[in-house]
């Protein structure tokens, strides 16, 4: 239980911090027109290496499998239709048969 | 989202709603005495389009709870601890990534290491959201602990600017959607059988998919995704967890480029 108690309170102080400091250091003002270039594009960067980090590798090794699959077939569920839900399930149900064959 | 493109505004209060066009085009010849209200009523109206917008992360982000909740008590936490971790954590990848490290047989600082790297990409995107909020370093600081993936991408007006009660509205009912999955999942865990068997691992990377697919609305978006997951997927072998994801923030700085032609068309023009 204490080593549940120290991770908890780790991870809650880290990442109260992380969030916090931007928002702390950067106060309201006149943004640069190279900010705003920049912050745009920060999230398809971000989202691309979190979906190629989970959806292709395995810790820190690459590994392709029946989850990789589920991912691009959700991946195409929500290109088509944009629901969330729908390409979060079909993920889930394409990878659970994939590995259920 | 449906509001105009608004340029940076002023720091005083809120960002949004005083520069925001009037709703029903009689803002102009409404005395000042209702002038809070009417602020305070915008307010509420994007604080619950946050809430319907945020609706189908939250959903998805509750079945992802529900399979923490069940992996959790794999790695050793009681339903109790897994609950209180994603009611005080309340970051999905950090939670994962500290657990598996946890159940691998690492240390407690191995664990919170691996989980701040794995939220360091919240530095970014605080940092982008910083300028668009309200009050000082303290208070900006509360508001930025609203930030989570989804309610950062559904806040961003476009043009760099962000707005908060988008970002609250749908931070709020993603949050009930994280604890309310975790607390199923740790105490209904048993009857639901193995997370990898039903697939539910393949959650987390399709709601960033689903996320990035509503980004790639110009080229230069698309170059920046493709850009992003080459640079993680190089370090992924070479970095511990997290690094590759912050590392690959830097593929947004094509927006430099961007930016300095538009100032050279402007000055040419001009």
């Amino acid at each position: 239980m204490s080593t549940s108690v120290a991770v908890i309170a780790g991870c809650a102080v880290t990442t109260w911090a992380i969030k916090g400091i931007g928002p702390l250091a950067l106060g309201g003002r006149e943004l640069p027109l190279w900010f705003t270039s920049v912050v745009i594009l920060l999230a398809p960067a971000l989202f691309a290496a979190l979906v190629v980090t989970q959806a292709l590798a395995d810790g820190e090794r690459l590994a392709v499998g029946a989850d990789t699959v589920g991912v691009a077939a959700g991946g195409l569920v929500a290109w088509r239709t944009g629901s969330v839900i729908g390409c979060v399930v079909v993920a889930a149900v394409v990878t659970a048969l994939l590995r259920a064959i | 989202m449906e509001e105009a493109p608004q340029r940076m505004p002023p720091a005083s209060d809120d960002v949004g709603e005083a520069t925001a066009p009037p709703a029903d085009g009689t803002a102009d010849a409404t005395p000042p005495a209702t002038d809070d209200a009417l602020r305070h009523s915008r307010r509420r109206a994007r604080l619950i389009e946050g809430v319907r917008e945020g609706m189908p992360f939250a959903i998805a982000g509750g079945l992802l709870a529900l399979s923490f909740g069940v992996v959790a008590e794999g790695a050793g936490l009681s339903a109790a601890a897994a609950i209180a971790m994603s009611a005080i954590v309340f970051a999905g990848a950090a939670q994962f990534t500290a657990i598996a490290i946890l159940a691998q047989g690492g240390t407690v600082a191995a664990a919170v290491l691996a989980a701040a790297l794995v939220n360091s990409r919240f530095l970014p995107m605080g940092a982008a959201l910083g300028p668009s909020l309200p009050g000082g370093p303290l208070r900006r600081a509360a508001q930025g602990q609203a930030v989570v993936d989804a309610s950062w991408a559904i806040a961003g007006r476009g043009d760099g600017t962000f707005d908060r009660w988008l970002l609250f509205g749908s931070t709020g009912v993603q949050y009930v959607g994280w604890v309310g999955g975790t607390i199923a999942g740790a105490l209904g865990g048993n009857v639901l059988g193995d997370a990898q068997t039903l697939g539910l691992d393949a959650i987390y990377p399709a709601f960033f998919l689903a996320l990035l697919v509503n980004e790639l609305g110009d080229g230069r978006s698309r170059l920046v995704a493709v850009l992003g997951g080459v640079i993680a997927l190089v370090l992924v072998p070479l970095t511990p967890a997290g690094v590759p994801v912050l590392a690959a923030s830097l593929a947004a700085l094509v927006g430099l480029h961007a930016s300095a032609r538009a100032e050279a068309a402007a000055r040419r023009s001009g």
